[in-house]
């Protein structure tokens, strides 16, 4: 009787703290929705549900002069990019590194693992010069090309799970006279698509959540990204006033990230979960 | 020790192709940009006049100017408080969610929801629950009768930000941490029990030890998040003039190199912000050898 009682104090603490902790998760999402469908006068009450509800601030989206379909468009475009490159180059070095036998794999990839230790900033710097130097800043291509350069992450993901694919596979494939490059394309990408998805998703929401790479390259609206435009328009209107256009403004950039997640969110999830085993 | 396909005649040709783009990466990309980064950081370069020679000055500035000092203090004052914060905090909603509880994947998406959207948006709402005169945040504490502060203000702009990151990456620990906890077969608890071990012996005995290998895996790249934190600070702490009341170093290098043209001690700020995490990298594997267990 008294396990079955501290059971029950047990689970009244345990909904208890996760109530809560959710509350403080959520409320700034639903400040976020509840404040992009106020008016600008009332963008300081503390209601939750807007009192004269409006759409006036997401049509205003597109008047000011940041030009937010164009943040939008370029966004897209960037992170698709990002996205194919990414896929494409890590899937074939992963094959390469958990498949084919070769010469200096445990080595290459031990250097590869290694990069993944320093920060990003640490090429920013060279990597500007050379693409101002090609007359590349203020276009996207600095954004998306490195992208088709593989990457330690992504090769580390669809490795691990290239490795868990049955070796007899192979040798069935070799027996029917397949080739390399078709043992990778028609067994090891077909196969590999919970990874693939994962680290799709992933790539996906880095590059449309990036900051740094945008400023650095595609610093001035409008010819800019969603994070870049909203971080200028955020200054212009921190001082102009209209919180509330800022706030439709980004409830718009987080939808299809959120939408995203709400439909493939087993694949998010198993793609960190994916990413946090050690081999 | 290397086993697998064997590449047939022509099919080598196969297989470095496939491995270019990666080497390319890593070549040029990486170890030549590194080396681009050291060798930088010995000149003094605005990218308009030609590159002039500065010896170790850029590094002597690292360690003189008060300003490159503080951008060095804040990072690591942030990094000490943040990730014990995000570990605890994300082990903590893992072990809640790892019972048997209703509306659990409810709970997992809430919790998750931050780390899918970008910091740039959130940051705006944080903005405003931050707002000293008409925040959320001090409402809320105005009402349970706490005075409310100004929270972006130099005092406690470091509070602000732990919470916010904190906040953003709870959900992806949670995850680790819950892939972790599963592992542990279910028995070594029941015999616990029967052994007569209370539950905060059972978490000290069984739970701990047992993830220690998420523990690392989280530490480690919390660490590494901690050192490249940028997003929440550019938007929370810039100022109108463009410096930051927290600056942080990567902070500090954007503006150092994109604001001041001075892309050779903004290169040495790269190098030393590197020399950081690769030096607290090789001490947590360290420490992994040590302490991490796998089975």
């Amino acid at each position: 009787m008294s396990a079955k009682r501290s059971k029950k104090i047990l689970d009244l603490i345990t909904y208890t703290l996760l109530i809560l902790g959710a509350i403080t998760m959520i409320t700034p999402f639903l400040w976020m929705i509840a404040t992009s469908f106020k008016l600008p006068a009332d963008q300081y009450t503390h209601t939750l549900i807007p009192t004269n509800p409006t759409l006036q601030n997401f049509r205003e989206l597109f008047k000011v002069d940041i030009n937010f379909p164009r943040l939008f468009l370029n966004s897209t475009l960037i992170s698709i990019m990002v996205v194919v490159g990414q896929l494409l180059t890590c899937a074939m070095a992963a094959f390469c590194f958990a498949v084919v036998k070769f010469k200096g794999r445990n080595l290459l990839f031990a250097l590869l693992m290694v990069t993944m230790m320093f920060p990003a900033q640490v090429t920013l710097i060279p990597n500007f010069i050379i693409f101002k130097w090609l007359k590349l800043v203020g276009t996207s291509v600095p954004l998306w090309l490195p992208a088709f350069m593989g990457g330690a992450f992504g090769t580390f993901l669809l490795r691990q799970y290239f490795l868990s694919v049955p070796k007899e596979l192979i040798d069935a494939a070799r027996m029917d006279g397949a080739s390399l490059f078709q043992i990778f394309w028609k067994i090891y990408m077909p196969l590999g698509k919970p990874a693939l998805s994962a680290l799709a998703i992933f790539v996906f929401k880095d590059a449309w959540n990036d900051l740094l790479h945008p400023l650095v390259y595609m610093p001035s609206v409008p010819n800019t990204t969603l994070t870049v435009g909203l971080a200028f328009f955020n200054q212009q209107l921190t001082f102009g006033g209209k919180f509330t256009v800022l706030m439709a403004g980004a409830l718009i950039s987080i939808l299809p990230l959120v939408l995203v997640f709400f439909i493939a969110q087993k694949q998010f999830i198993e793609g960190i979960s994916l990413s946090g085993i050690r081999h | 020790m290397e086993s697998g396909l064997k590449p047939l005649g022509k099919e080598k040709l196969w297989l470095w192709l496939m491995l270019t783009p990666t080497l390319i990466g890593l070549v040029f990309g990486i170890v030549g940009s590194i080396l681009a980064t050291l060798g930088l950081s010995f000149t003094h370069w605005d990218l308009l006049t030609p590159p002039r020679w500065a010896g170790l000055e850029n590094y002597k500035v690292l360690f003189t100017d008060p300003k490159l000092i503080k951008a060095l203090v804040n990072t690591i004052t942030f990094s000490l408080l943040y990730v014990p914060a995000v570990v605890v905090a994300s082990l903590a909603v893992a072990m809640l969610m790892n019972r048997k509880i209703k509306g659990l994947s409810i709970f997992r998406t809430i919790y998750f929801l931050p780390a899918v959207t970008s910091a740039v948006a959130t940051a705006i709402v944080w903005n405003m629950i931050y707002g000293q005169d008409h925040g959320l945040l001090n409402w809320v504490l105005g009402r349970i009768g706490i005075a409310g502060v100004s929270w972006l203000s130099t005092k406690n702009v470091l509070s602000a930000l732990i919470i916010v990151n904190v906040w953003g990456a709870i959900g992806e620990g949670m995850i680790i941490f819950l892939a972790g906890l599963t592992t542990i077969p279910k028995d070594y608890y029941e015999a616990a029990t029967l052994d007569g071990a209370n539950r905060r012996k059972q978490f000290w005995k069984i739970t701990l030890p047992l993830i220690t290998p998420s523990i690392f895996f989280q530490t480690l790249m919390s660490t590494i998040n901690a050192f490249q934190a940028y997003d929440y600070i550019y938007m929370l702490t810039r100022r109108g003039q463009g410096d930051s009341t927290f600056p942080v170093m990567v902070y500090s290098i954007y503006r150092n190199a994109w604001t001041f043209f001075n892309y050779g001690g903004a290169s040495a700020q790269a190098i030393e912000l590197s020399l950081f995490v690769v030096a607290l990298m090789a001490f947590y594997f360290w420490l992994e050898k040590r302490y991490v267990f796998y089975d």
